[in-house]
């Protein structure tokens, strides 16, 4: 079956069978290996991308649902040549040990911040909620993310983000 | 060795980024654009895809296995099985702890999951086809789900492929002394026991193991990219299995999406995938999924603990009784030094000064999967330290002293470092009273209970757990420890290049620890090169020294160790070079980061990038030429980091659910390289902590049925669930370390569960509750909440 879909702001056209999953199709016949494979059950997440700028889980979408669509993978995350805020926050703030997660995770946290440019704790936990990670109990992934927010802030001239800092011995409401 | 509270004073500046910089990790550029290369995205050309059956079933008979149908299907290449692979001598494997596995079952299966044949196919999607096309006919047999079944008279003889073998016993081991300890407990005001069993639990990096095995028929060479913790011993390993000259071997271990104890084994995919490879004389892949990496890959845990601790009336302890029984599943295949059989379980003496312990422990063979991996632990620690935690907090119950204070009363104290356990460890340094205290002032300890009593009252249920933990990580030293026979030193290769620009290579392999990183803060704490100069290679087998690879938190013990050595024996070397330069005696000569000066006369210097090029260009008469060099660390100990956290829940009576309030964690793992890198290695074991008490593990129905094979029944914490920590610290050096590290990956995993654990059951001492065991599921909260509003005694 042809399909084509607009993957990073390019047009790939491709003959796939039905039932190639669209992890598959991006990571073996486009080559895009940033995108991961780690449950085949859309449970882990690892496989997240942005189709039409929504997050889905793509070990679960097949290839041919995103005919005429738009998809957004790690690999197209960088803006005007340069890391986008939220890939500097997971290095600035430690938010990736092993990687695996990563592309996934950001993917989700640039999702957020497009609807939500300050989110909370609980905004930014709730967002990443289906996406596991083994390596770093999530804090500084949240902090990645909400650094990347006040980034994005303030590039636009908007005041500091107005979440307290994880650092403070304050309990947790989730 | 002191205790400060706070990390000692920067020896570097930022510039050149030594040790106490929380540098940002190198390895990053990488992975934040989608570049990091892990063993799928290896492509290589004419590459094929491997799939694996498995037995639906836990213990049968194979009566026959027809690949007729598979082998004819479009797109095959060839079907693998036992017989053939027993054609090259390839249907069993030695493991890691001297047993033996099948590679492919020949005679019967022996746990749900295990390897039956492989297909090899053009395309991964026709591989999987094919499988359904495999026609195997199985006789079932009886199968043994629990070691207390398997150990019964009478059993089903599970290994009866081992020589010899005639029961379900898979080693016996003791440890301490058993007349001293039976004379502790007849002088015992009060003995407290506990029977508990720590369930098997699955690491389950997120990225599951496979290979990409590519054996050039025309030379003989193999390569195999591999998920491995241990790529040099899996190279040893890969020869004796497999017949293979080991000069004609390389294993490449690219990055690693998570390890965690799961990728030190060596898997039978790794193994068919080679061998078809060989065979057929193309690349082949083998990426398995999750549901075979949870049904058959390295477990963790499954031991059932009884323990006793002997006291008197005002709290002094006495002794300590253990008893074990660990389910080792079909085959032992985890990694154990061949010393120690239940590995370093015998640390269970924990933090205190206990002057008698007698440890028993026994293993059985079950129709479950093989493995008993010591899941981000050093050879079950985790166990160890469970144990004693729990046992103390009931001990505090028992005799009306608060959990902390009987705690302060016993811990070893910190003028009897080094200390010489009851069974046989020497503790290098500790202070725990210090770092207990600061963890009880900083959660508010006094008003916490306050609180608790008035909750209490109330109808509330609040609980505040404890746990002290110390650990033993860092193996060897070599007399003690081996894996396999290999003997447990590691390696650091240093070479610094004309320019002053330098590459360390390592036997170590990170997994997402920051080895990159980190290790580049160590040369350039020694030499002065700013660590952005220097490159850190690992896990290639052809191009780094040997190792024993990254588990048991030995990366910064040994491999850490054997990277500052061969840097100073390199600084050593460069004085020669710079007191030529100078024109100077040698011992004239001061050092400062990254220059040497004559004494008395600062500007009469060189920096170490002069000296490097001068070591290449212009080296002194009598002096080999270069500056690179090669060490190997053999450990004069083990090293004990160890911490205090306090947990404080509160559960909802209704529903058995509790909430974690606070979660205060202070470390001591020594002196910290990269503190950044070190408070998030504590974040994620202190979520695995929370994971395994709260949710993880992997059951059994009485079949053998594994229930917990994906990722909806076996549940891992996401960021809603996981508590926010709060981080403390003490330093205490290892005396015997040369930059007095002790390892960090996993004391969290290690310390956490009980405090986790206590919590809960603190919650519900007063109404008698003594123990749950984990995974402390709401279920299980509210039905010893049942238990003892309908006064049927202890939970």
């Amino acid at each position: 079956m042809q399909i084509s879909v607009t993957v990073n702001g390019a047009v790939h056209t491709n003959d796939v069978e039905p039932r190639v999953l669209l992890t598959d199709y991006l990571r073996r016949i486009l080559g895009l290996t940033g995108t991961h494979m780690g449950c085949d059950t859309t449970s882990c997440g690892v496989c997240t991308v942005l189709l039409d700028g929504t997050p889905v889980k793509s070990c679960t979408v097949f290839a041919v649902q995103a005919n005429g669509r738009s998809i957004t993978t790690v690999e197209g995350l960088r803006q005007d040549g340069a890391l986008s805020a939220v890939q500097r926050g997971f290095k600035q703030e430690h938010g990736l040990q092993c990687g695996f997660c990563t592309p996934a995770m950001m993917l989700v946290g640039t999702a957020l911040l497009e609807r939500n440019p300050d989110p909370s704790e609980d905004d930014v936990r709730w967002a990443i909620s289906g996406n596991l990670c083994r390596c770093t109990g999530y804090m500084n992934i949240i902090k990645a993310i909400q650094w990347a927010a006040n980034e994005r802030r303030t590039a636009e001239g908007l005041p500091e983000q107005r979440t307290v800092s994880l650092d403070q011995p304050q309990e947790v409401t989730a | 060795m002191t205790t400060t509270a706070e990390p000692p004073s920067l020896s570097t500046p930022e510039s050149i980024g030594g040790i106490g910089h929380s540098r940002r990790r190198v390895e990053d550029d990488r992975f934040v654009q989608g570049a990091g290369h892990y063993v799928d995205d290896i492509v290589l050309p004419g590459m094929l895809y491997m799939a694996i059956l498995r037995a639906p079933m836990a213990h049968a008979k194979i009566v026959s296995i027809d690949t007729t149908e598979a082998a004819a299907l479009p797109g095959v290449v060839a079907v693998v099985t036992g017989d053939l692979l027993a054609q090259h001598k390839l249907a069993w494997m030695p493991t890691l702890s001297g047993d033996t596995e099948a590679v492919l079952a020949t005679d019967k299966v022996r746990f749900q999951g295990q390897e039956v044949a492989a297909v090899v196919a053009e395309d991964p999607y026709v591989a999987w086809d094919a499988l359904d096309l495999i026609d195997v006919t199985y006789e079932q047999l009886t199968p043994v789900v629990t070691p207390q079944q398997a150990l019964a008279p009478g059993a089903p003889l599970i290994r009866d492929d081992k020589e010899g073998q005639t029961d379900n016993r898979c080693y016996s081991w003791e440890s301490g002394d058993k007349a001293a300890t039976d004379a502790a407990f007849a002088q015992a005001d009060v003995v407290v026991s506990l029977d508990t069993h720590y369930p098997r639990s699955h690491p389950s990096p997120l990225e599951t193991c496979g290979c990409v095995a590519d054996v050039n028929p025309a030379t003989g060479q193999a390569t195999i990219y591999m998920t491995s913790q241990a790529p040099h011993v899996h190279r040893t390993l890969f020869a004796i299995v497999a017949g293979l000259p080991e000069q004609n071997i390389r294993i490449v271990s690219p990055d690693i999406g998570g390890g965690f104890g799961n990728k030190v084994p060596i898997y039978p995919g790794y193994v068919v995938a080679t061998a078809a490879s060989l065979l057929i004389g193309r690349p082949v892949k083998w990426v398995e999924t999750r549901t075979e990496n949870l049904i058959s890959t390295g477990f963790a845990r499954d031991y059932h603990m009884h323990g006793e601790l002997a006291l008197t009336r005002d709290g002094k302890m006495l002794g300590l009784r253990v008893n074990m029984v660990s389910d080792n599943g079909a085959f032992m295949a985890d990694a154990q030094p061949t010393k120690f059989r239940a590995g370093l379980f015998h640390i269970v003496t924990g933090s205190y000064d206990l002057p008698a312990a007698h440890v028993v422990t026994e293993g059985a063979y079950t129709n479950k999967a093989p493995g008993g991996v010591a899941y981000r632990c050093s050879f079950r620690v985790t166990e160890a330290s469970y144990l004693i935690e729990r046992l103390v907090q009931n001990a505090a119950y028992e005799l009306g002293i608060d959990p902390a204070e009987l705690r302060l009363r016993n811990f070893i104290k910190p003028e009897q470092f080094p200390y010489t356990s009851a069974t046989g460890f020497v503790y290098d340094s500790g202070n725990y009273g210090v770092g207990l205290q600061k963890a009880l002032d900083t959660v508010g300890y006094d008003e916490l209970r306050n609180e608790q009593q008035r909750a209490r009252a109330d109808g509330r249920l609040i609980g505040i757990g404890i746990a002290s933990f110390t650990e033993v990580v860092g193996a060897g030293n070599h007399k003690d420890f081996d894996i396999a026979g290999i003997k447990m030193f590691d390696s650091a290769e240093l070479r610094v290049h004309p320019t002053g620009k330098a590459i360390l290579k390592l036997g170590v392999k990170s997994q997402g620890q920051g080895h990159e990183t980190t290790f580049a803060q160590i040369v350039a704490n020694e030499l002065g090169i700013p660590a952005g100069d220097i490159t850190v290679q690992e896990g290639d087998t052809d191009n780094t020294p040997y190792g024993l690879g990254t588990y048991a938190s030995r990366s910064t013990p040994v491999g850490g160790a054997a990277t500052a050595v061969i840097a100073r024996k390199l600084r050593d070397k460069a004085k020669l070079v710079a007191a030529h330069l100078l024109e100077a005696a040698p011992e004239d000569l001061d050092w400062e980061p990254g220059r040497f000066h004559v004494r008395g006369a600062p500007d009469r210097s060189v920096t170490i990038q002069d000296v490097a090029f001068a070591a290449y260009t212009n080296p002194p008469e009598g002096v080999e030429a270069g500056l690179e060099g090669v060490h190997y660390y053999d450990p004069p100990n083990m090293t004990y980091p160890f911490g205090s956290y306090v947990v404080v829940v509160e559960i909802d009576p209704q529903t058995g659910q509790w909430h974690v309030r606070r979660m205060v964690a202070l470390d001591d793992c020594g002196v910290r390289i990269n503190p950044m890198i070190v408070e998030g290695q504590i974040h994620g074991g202190l979520t695995e902590g929370y994971a395994m008490s709260s949710m993880q593990f992997i059951t059994f129905d009485e079949d053998g049925n594994c229930i917990g094979s994906n990722f909806m029944d076996y549940l891992i914490p996401t960021a809603w669930e996981t508590p926010r920590f709060e981080l403390l610290e003490t330093v205490t050096p290892s005396p015997h370390h040369p930059i007095g590290a002790k390892g960090i990956g996993e004391s969290a995993t290690v310390g956490s569960p009980a405090a986790y654990v206590n919590a809960v059951i603190d919650a519900l001492a007063h109404l008698g509750v003594r123990n749950i065991d984990m995974p402390v599921t709401p279920a299980r909260v509210w039905a010893a909440l049942q238990a003892v509003s309908s006064g049927s005694g202890r939970g």
